[in-house]
């Protein structure tokens, strides 16, 4: 399945765009979905930590990706 | 009472004071985040903060309820600014209402350092000779 994922900070000069588009296998988990990226994108290696959204959520690793799931990559927060 | 935003433009600190502010408060506890002029002595320009808009304002909202679960105070306000911040201008604005004054620190206390934590919020510092996203690197 296509999953598009959004990206901030950092994760979007990494990505060098603000959306992607990925082709993950149907059951991925967030933690499948880490393996993928720190593959296509080694440069995510590199972040002090990232973690994945789930639809407006923190997910923990074992959460099952879906179709029209809305997924980001969150990078080190930084506000204040 | 609970009040969330996250805006583009100037943050209306006295206008946060007043959302608070209620018969029942006898203290108000304020935290203004400002943009500072050196990092790692390093002269900084400016400021771009950035913001996972519907995640970010669902945590603050989360850290709102959080404290009026484990204070015993009556309003609270978290604003956040977000795009390009000159030096001096304010980042977020935390204005916590409560009927006495130690509810009210500890609570704006816990808000700021959780925000800084859990919500998608990031800013890059420009500086003369580049630009850094804050944190992102160990």
């Amino acid at each position: 399945m296509k999953i598009t994922l959004l990206a901030f900070g950092i994760v979007k000069d990494i990505f060098g765009n603000r959306k992607i588009e990925i082709e993950l296998p149907e059951q991925s988990t967030t933690a499948d979905l880490k393996v993928l990226l720190d593959s296509q994108y080694p440069a995510l290696q590199q972040l002090a930590v990232y973690r994945i959204a789930v639809n407006d959520e923190y997910s923990s690793e074992d959460v099952i990706i879906k179709e029209g799931d809305e997924v980001a990559i969150i990078p080190p927060v930084s506000g204040g | 009472m609970i009040d969330i935003q996250i805006s583009s433009s100037p943050l209306n600190i006295s206008a946060c004071i007043e959302k608070v502010s209620s018969p029942e408060s006898g203290g108000i506890d304020v935290f203004i985040g400002k943009i500072r002029n050196v990092t790692a002595d390093k002269k900084v320009l400016r400021l771009e903060y950035e913001a996972y808009e519907s995640m970010a304002l669902k945590e603050m909202h989360k850290i709102a309820d959080e404290a009026l679960r484990k204070w015993p105070v009556e309003n609270i306000v978290i604003h956040h600014r977000t795009g390009v911040l000159q030096i001096g201008e304010a980042a977020v604005v935390i204005a916590v209402a409560a009927p006495h004054r130690d509810a009210a620190f500890e609570a704006c206390r816990f808000a700021i350092d959780t925000l800084k934590e859990t919500v998608p919020i990031w800013k890059k510092e420009i500086f003369e000779d580049g630009e850094v996203w804050v944190a992102a690197h160990p």
